[in-house]
């Protein structure tokens, strides 16, 4: 049933391929209709897998048996949580992106086969089966940003697109290598996390290789310089999805392929890793302090959220990764909000996203439903209680607390300068100068349309939900940490 | 032994009916169409042609009793003929390609050259004596040769012919001295007899030179680094089917016969090109070679603003690429060789055909030319799209498995594992490298404006078809390899 997320994907996108662009209705509600059955195919999934413990098989056959290569398709908790961030963003992408005008089957098409293959990534389980998604990811989003994104797009597009492909070629070089060295003839995942057949010198290179292949996508300090020039120039539905899943996709990699499968290398690593995520935390946070530019500050805050994400990866204790997991989720959903309200909201109707020009413009009177859904979201997004990234970065920062006290404090600074920040990003963009005289701002600013406010209502329903009830995500997510398969990540191996 | 000639013919049935099928179509071009319209004329000439082709693989499909006749002069297993059968099918493309080309008035004498070619093509793949190597890979030179002067209005053309014909000659040459000391070191010309006199010589330094003036013939028919001077102006000046198919059917005969001069000539000498533990022999030589070619080939590639010179470099690397395949050796380096070289191949002669719509409309094939392809000419850009995307190695398309698949036997080649690891992350390093350079191509098509007066492409169809035909059986062996790998497999072990 989950598989269908993948195929429905990409036959919607073939499908918009052939529809004739100037139907732009047809095309929007073809595009909305997959994304929603997506989602509630994923939600099915919820249900259907709650049924069935651990790793549940969804097809197992043989692919390329020259290589001992599977199509194998699986779905355990940590996958399920992020399918549905995927379902959530896909849908809510193609609300926010309700204005495009321009080659919008062409649009929706990539739109729907980067999603094909982020559902991909999610629900393989055979090595080769996942780089493949993770691979085909790659030149949708340089499309989408070369031809529909803003300032800079050429660069930013080519930037994250050879930044991935770097990436994937590291990744690449370890799978060649772990797929000789283990001699085993097999890529499923399961089966070599269970057995590991790889000596302890070839996990020390191997790790910090696959890793940061893998931890490119996800952000990670030093190597994040993508991501704010990327989201930056995309259209908003891309910088959704960019900051939204794909991010996720890297630290879904670095922890399903890199953390499992070389216990003893990162074993190794693991300190070292660890201040690189709590240095991004800061890093990021102070970074976006400065920005002039609206959109520059989500950029840079999703770098410091990410580094919340590799902490908690870090820190090999139950409470830390959950806690990644449920902020990959929080951040997915948090960041999509963001990206919308300056990208779509904002940027779309005052044609700026310059601080300054907007602090004179007072749009917390032109504009309040923006407003109130900008200042919601950033109260989520500085980490308040009752959202979604409270019970994210608490667990993080707990986990961490254990794991590496000092990082912890210094993890702890980087969600005050994130509130301030916020705060920061709030007050000039929607409650500006007041007393500088009249407003510079255009008075015929177009009213919020419906497709904007669902998509605010679903977003903001889902940081609530996950905050004020928790469970539904951690009963997903704590079960399938303490699967069998799973063991090298919660407290380490020794080696 | 053979027992008679009738038997004999039904051997070589394939490549019989392809020289009688060449003279037909000269027959009927320079008797019976004289004086009429080129473009009718070259639609008969290519359905003659596409005729004898579809014959020829009809006596192909059937598997074949692995034979060896006459020391090697004559060599058929299932799997020469699998690979013939894809010959076939790349020259038949070209055939349809070369019809809307108009790139020559001798419409007969073209397609003559081009059917003719693909017999030495064929014959290069079905022979292990160094004779009839010789001689094959000379019927296919020379053709080719002549196929690249073809374009007689354009210097370019002249000026490429040259090129290729004397480097070609020189190499020739080369080759032919090193099959000569080769034969004086062991008195042999079948290949596997040969083998069994270098194993008990070892590395004898006229067995060394021997060696490498064989690989610096076969290194120029491939355009490996640093016999590559040639290519470019070649794949510039060249009539556009005549480029395709010395970049894609010459590729694969070149490279199936390289390997087996490689591995069954100098089964022995394979010596070790593992990081630090180098020792003399034909796999270090080569190593050496696919890393110059790659290294270069994608450099160099980054700075051309032709489209025809940028495919030219891609070859290039494409050659490195392909030796890493010959270095791994053994039943997965040669499968994994024959999966790459082949869906290269046909993304070579997919990607020329687009390049020859446009250029034919546009008047030349510099990158900005193609600028908002994907407006004018929805469905060539897709197909553009896959080929070249497939040449960059993106999943699912026939290029990304076959990387995956020759690199990953190249790291487990040899006595040491990993050894050759140094020469994958070159490779893969540098293919993300190739990458920049692909999605230049692929921003004019799809980001960049078209050009104000620029309206719809008008492409004759049967082109249309055939294009889009390449560009799905790429997506098709990308997605599921095992239609082709399985049965390259199965031909391997049925050969033996």
């Amino acid at each position: 049933m989950l598989a269908w997320t993948i195929y429905i994907s990409f036959i919607g996108a073939a499908v918009l391929m052939l529809v004739n662009p100037r139907h732009r209705l047809v095309v929007r509600g073809l595009a909305l209709g997959t994304a929603v059955a997506g989602l509630l195919l994923a939600l099915l999934g919820v249900l259907e897998y709650q049924r069935l413990a651990g790793l549940a098989t969804i097809v197992d056959c043989s692919w390329i048996p020259a290589l001992g290569i599977k199509y194998y398709l699986a779905v355990d908790g940590l996958s399920l949580v992020l399918v549905i961030l995927t379902g959530l963003a896909a849908v809510t992408g193609i609300l926010f992106s309700w204005n495009i005008e321009e080659r919008v089957n062409e649009f929706f098409a990539l739109y729907l086969a980067l999603i094909g293959g982020v559902y991909g990534v999610f629900l393989s389980f055979d090595l080769f089966l996942l780089f493949v998604f993770y691979e085909i990811a790659i030149i949708p989003k340089y499309f989408l940003i070369a031809i529909w994104g803003s300032t800079n797009r050429q660069y930013g597009a080519m930037k994250l697109a050879l930044y991935s492909f770097v990436g994937s070629a590291m990744v690449l070089v370890g799978l060649i290598a772990a797929y000789v060295v283990s001699g085993a003839r097999t890529f499923d995942l399961v089966e070599l996390a269970r057995f590991n057949p790889f000596p302890a010198s070839f996990q020390l290179w191997a790790f910090p290789l696959v890793f940061f292949g893998f931890a490119i996508l996800a952000g990670l300090w030093p190597f994040h310089t993508w991501a704010p020039t990327g989201h930056v120039a995309a259209p908003t539905a891309a910088s959704m999805l960019l900051a939204g899943v794909v991010m996720k996709l890297g630290a879904y990699g670095a922890m399903r392929v890199a953390m499992t499968l070389f216990p003893l290398g990162l074993m190794k690593w693991q300190p070292f890793l660890a201040y690189l995520a709590a240095t991004g935390i800061v890093y990021g946070a102070t970074v976006a302090l400065v920005q002039r530019d609206l959109k520059f500050v989500i950029g840079y805050s999703s770098v410091s959220h990410m580094g919340f994400v590799l902490l908690g990866l870090m820190t090999l204790t139950e409470v830390g990764l959950t806690g990644a997991i449920l902020q990959m989720f929080s951040h997915g959903i948090i960041a999509g909000l963001l990206f919308a309200v300056v990208g779509r909201m904002v940027y779309d109707r005052t044609h700026t996203r310059e601080l300054a020009r907007l602090r004179g413009m007072n749009l917390g009177r032109l504009m309040p439903f923006t407003a109130v859904a900008f200042v919601i979201a950033g109260a989520a997004s500085m980490g308040l209680p009752g959202f979604s990234g409270f019970v994210a970065e608490w667990q993080v920062l707990v986990g961490a607390w254990h794991a590496f006290p000092g990082l912890a404090g210094l993890a702890g600074l980087g969600i005050i300068v994130g509130a301030a920040y916020t705060l920061r990003a709030i007050q000039q963009t929607f409650f500006g100068d007041q007393s500088a005289g009249p407003p510079e701002a255009p008075h015929d600013l177009a009213p919020v349309t419906w497709p904007e406010m669902l998509g605010v209502f679903i977003l903001l329903g889902a940081t609530l939900a996950v905050g004020l009830y928790p469970r539904v995500m951690l009963d997903l997510i704590v079960p399938s940490l303490n699967a069998p398969w799973m063991q090298a990540l919660v407290g380490g191996i020794k080696p | 032994m053979i027992s008679n000639y009738r038997a004999l013919l039904a051997l070589l049935a394939p490549e019989t009916i392809l020289v009688v099928t060449a003279l037909l179509v000269l027959v009927a071009d320079l008797g019976l169409l004289r004086g009429r319209d080129p473009r009718r004329r070259a639609t008969v000439a290519a359905m003659l042609g596409g005729l004898g082709c579809f014959l020829a693989m009809a006596f192909l499909l059937q598997p074949p009793e692995p034979r060896n006749l006459l020391d090697g002069m004559l060599v058929v297993n299932p799997l020469t003929q699998l690979v013939k059968q894809y010959l076939l099918f790349i020259t038949f493309g070209t055939l349809i390609l070369a019809v809307e080309s108009r790139c020559t008035c001798h419409v007969g004498e073209y397609f003559a050259l081009l059917i003719l070619a693909t017999v030495g093509f064929m014959f290069m793949v079905s022979s292990e004596n160094l004779l009839m190597i010789f001689v094959s890979l000379e019927l296919a030179s020379l053709s080719l040769y002549i196929l690249t002067a073809f374009a007689r209005q354009t210097l370019a053309s002249a000026e490429a012919a040259l090129k290729y014909y004397l480097f070609g000659g020189l190499s020739a040459a080369f080759m032919l001295f090193g099959m000569s000391l080769l034969y004086g070191l062991t008195g042999e010309i079948h290949l596997a007899d040969i083998a069994d006199h270098t194993r008990s010589l070892g590395l004898d330094p006229l067995l060394i030179l021997a060696m490498a003036m064989i690989v610096v013939g076969l290194g120029f028919k491939i355009a490996a680094v640093p016999f590559q001077l040639w290519a470019p102006d070649v794949y510039q000046g060249a009539p556009v089917p005549s480029a395709a198919l010395i970049a894609s059917g010459s590729k694969v005969a070149s490279f199936f016969l390289l390997a087996k001069v490689a591995m069954v000539g100098f089964s022995g000498l394979e010596g070790s090109g593992g990081w630090g533990q180098f020792q003399a022999g034909w796999v270090p030589l080569l190593a050496v070679l696919a890393a110059f070619s790659i290294i270069l080939g994608n450099l160099a590639a980054l700075a051309q603003q032709s489209l025809k010179r940028l495919l030219a470099y891609s070859a290039i690397a494409h050659a490195g690429y392909m030796l890493t395949g010959v270095v791994a050796g053994g039943e997965s380096g040669l499968v994994s060789l024959l999966y790459y070289v082949l869906t290269y191949a046909l993304t070579a002669v997919g990607a020329f055909g687009v390049v020859d719509v446009v250029e034919a409309q546009a008047g030349d094939d510099r990158l900005s030319s193609f600028a908002g392809l994907s407006r004018r000419a929805p469905l060539m850009s897709f197909c553009l799209l896959v080929f070249l995307l497939s040449l960059a190695g993106i999943p699912p398309l026939a290029g990304f498995f076959g990387k995956f698949y020759m690199f990953s036997a190249a790291a487990g080649a040899g006595q040491h594992q990993l050894g050759m690891l140094w020469l994958v992350i070159l490779a893969i390093a540098m293919s993300a490298v190739s990458l920049y350079y692909y999605l230049q191509v692929l921003k004019q098509v799809y980001v960049s404006a078209p050009a104000p007066a620029a309206g719809r492409l008008v492409i004759p169809l049967p082109v249309q078809v055939v294009i889009a035909c390449l560009a799905l059986s790429v997506i098709i062996l990308g997605c599921f390899p095992n239609l082709l790998a399985g049965k390259l497999l199965l031909a391997f072990h049925g050969g033996h």
